[in-house]
């Protein structure tokens, strides 16, 4: 603060006020009052989602507040019976399923692979390095024809299978990257120091580095399971077979019978599809705010 | 320096190291030892390194490869492949006017929806910013639309909002302005795609949040004694220092909004419709590929894909060397 003001000359100073003068507009009621109907604005797609599913089917499209004249909660058991002969509970059993075993695959492998590009030195590491950040760019819709060529090959159809297995074999190259960012943040004096006191790689790994790792391990089993869960490209390729589907794809049922008393369940099975990403988000904010955009800056 | 370092932390670092010092200390001349190390960590990055080895060969590099092959093939997973040449791509660019509305309806998408995202996140970027107050409030609550945004229960609540009897009719009809459906009609279901996608913008707000926070105070309080206004700040000082931050953003979101996918088809009904103005590129090569199981033909539209993908992120990085400024470059 001290430089500026000696070299700058004094005209100017007169002029401008000083920025914390500046601010106060700023500090004011108006940006709060921006902010908050900005707030409403967006949030307003979800309050309607959560009010519409309470709503009767005749006051669906006749009452537009987002609260409900007549709560109907019976719109959430009609839509959980789902689709005679599957329940929605099962499309939540499949979703929970691939979701948990997604978790497992990209944690276990994604830290392998990290730890072998951020520690330890072997022939062609760079080229290995440079593939894989070339996948980290390539868009998985290019992948899916052959893909599925081979998964009905191996008559995976209609099972987690396609979905779970690439996973267990760090495809995610993001949570790869991610990993490797992070653990290059970890003192390289704690891996020496466990060198010379006779740990080799494997201990390295397991019991200094891995450890350290812990933040970066909890942001890509959260990020696995979210996206995951809202996944709908792959599951809708993979899943045919009604007592296989997911929760996104049982949502596309209900579009499809598309009479105006599907509306109600309908929109509670969206609701409560969305309840698991949410508490997600409620016990790791912090982390999921933060977590991307740290990730990002150093990419 | 190192050696006082390393015997430093040697206690601290806990565990089962005491017993493999004594076995090391019996091992032979220092020179083979090292060289041992050596041959051993090399072996032990393949081992760490295998599974993503197999997957990179088994479901990335080899699946391209036989998507290539494909790619001059008519293929219905019934039948084995019939090579046909280059005859899939002659059929995509000169014949199927689908292709051609897909392209456009896929290049509009992001030429609207991408800057529309990055300008909102970026706004409210700054509002925040400014205003210390309740900050982390906001964030989060912001955030929420990024994180449900691609769902499809958002697509089914979007379709319902923005349908003829919905509730965005009546806000509309509150201003005086007369609704429609805004889905069924070709000139404006994309826009609410654009929407969807615009309505997202927390996940860049984040990361612009994070760039604002590095740009030194000093900076604003110099441009100021200067006597440069608000405006001429936001032009001279934050814009140029938070140039890296938005080519990082503008990179994903125009990478993003390529892909997009799962809103086009709830909203259309996996049509595309109306009249393909919904038909997203990605939209059209699942319904080529899984609707009409003509596997050849998506396999050359996932090229051409590929390739286009690549041109504009490479043509995103060119333009970037112009108007990015990284703070290192700028000292002196």
């Amino acid at each position: 603060m001290a430089v500026p003001t000696v070299l700058a000359p004094p005209a100017p100073e007169q002029q401008a006020p000083p920025p914390a003068g500046q601010r106060r507009w700023y500090d004011g009621t108006a940006a709060h009052v921006l902010l908050v109907g900005l707030l409403v604005v967006a949030l307003y797609p979800i309050a309607y989602m959560i009010g519409t599913s309470f709503k009767s089917p005749q006051e669906i499209f006749n009452n537009l507040d987002i609260w409900p004249r007549e709560f109907t909660p019976g719109n959430y058991s009609e839509g959980w019976a789902g689709i005679p002969g599957v329940s929605f509970g099962r499309f939540f059993l499949n979703s929970a399923v691939i979701s948990t075993g997604v978790v497992v695959g990209n944690v276990v492998s994604c830290a392998l692979a990290a730890f072998a590009f951020a520690r330890l030195r072997f022939p062609l590491r760079g080229m290995w390095f440079a593939l894989m950040i070339g996948t980290l760019l390539l868009p998985h819709h290019v992948l899916i024809v052959p893909q599925y060529v081979l998964f009905n090959y191996l008559g995976w159809i209609n099972t987690p299978l396609p979905l779970v297995v690439p996973k267990f074999v760090a495809t995610d190259a993001f949570f790869v990257f991610l990993m490797v960012q992070f653990m290059r943040g970890i003192p390289r004096t704690l891996d020496e120091a466990a060198e010379i006191d006779g740990c080799g790689p494997y201990r390295r790994f397991f019991h200094v580095v891995l450890p350290l790792t812990k933040p970066a391990l909890v942001t890509t089993a959260v990020f696995s399971f979210i996206q995951t869960w809202n996944d709908f490209f792959s599951q809708l390729v993979y899943l045919n077979d009604l007592s296989s589907y997911t929760v996104p794809i049982g949502l596309r049922l209900f579009l499809d019978s598309s009479g105006q008393n599907a509306v109600g369940p309908m929109f509670a099975m969206s609701v409560l599809s969305l309840v698991p990403v949410f508490l997600f988000f409620l016990f790791f904010q912090r982390l999921i705010v933060d977590g991307i955009n740290t990730s990002g800056i150093k990419g | 320096m190192k050696d006082t370092v390393t015997t430093a932390t040697g206690p601290t670092a806990s565990g089962p190291t005491g017993a493999t010092v004594a076995r090391r200390s019996e091992t032979g001349p220092p020179a083979a030892g090292v060289r041992r190390d050596r041959r051993r960590e090399a072996v032990a990055g393949y081992v760490f390194l295998s599974p993503w080895l197999l997957g990179l060969f088994g479901i990335t590099l080899l699946p391209m490869l036989y998507s290539l092959y494909l790619s001059f093939t008519d293929y219905d997973l019934l039948q084995d492949p019939d090579w046909v040449g280059v005859d899939n791509y002659v059929r995509m660019f000169t014949d199927d006017p689908k292709f051609w509305h897909a392209v456009g309806a896929t290049l509009l998408f992001g030429a609207v929806s991408v800057p529309l995202k990055l300008a909102v996140a970026l706004g409210v970027a700054l509002l925040l910013y400014r205003n210390r107050r309740g900050v982390g409030l906001y964030r989060s609550l912001y955030y929420v639309p990024s994180l449900l945004g691609g769902s499809v229960a958002i697509a089914i609540a979007w379709q319902t909002l923005f349908g003829g009897q919905g509730a965005i009719n009546e806000v509309l009809g509150f201003f005086g302005i007369e609704g429609r459906s805004w889905i069924t009609n070709p000139s404006t279901a994309l826009g609410t795609l654009v929407l969807l996608a615009a309505w997202q913008f927390g996940a860049p707000m984040v990361i612009f949040l994070a760039g604002l926070k590095q740009i030194p105070v000093e900076m604003y309080e110099a441009a100021s004694l200067d006597g440069a206004g608000r405006a001429k700040q936001f032009w001279h000082v934050t814009l140029p220092l938070l140039s890296p931050v938005l080519f990082f953003n503008l990179v994903l979101e125009t990478i993003a909004g390529f892909q997009g996918f799962t809103a086009a088809f709830v909203i259309s009904g996996g049509t595309g419709g109306p009249a393909d103005s919904t038909l997203l590129y990605t939209l059209y090569l699942y319904l080529r590929g899984f609707g009409d199981f003509q596997m050849g033909y998506a396999s050359a539209m996932a090229w051409v894909f590929l390739v286009a993908l690549g041109l504009v992120t490479a043509l995103v990085f060119r333009s970037g060397s112009l108007w990015v400024h990284y703070a290192d470059e700028g000292e002196r």
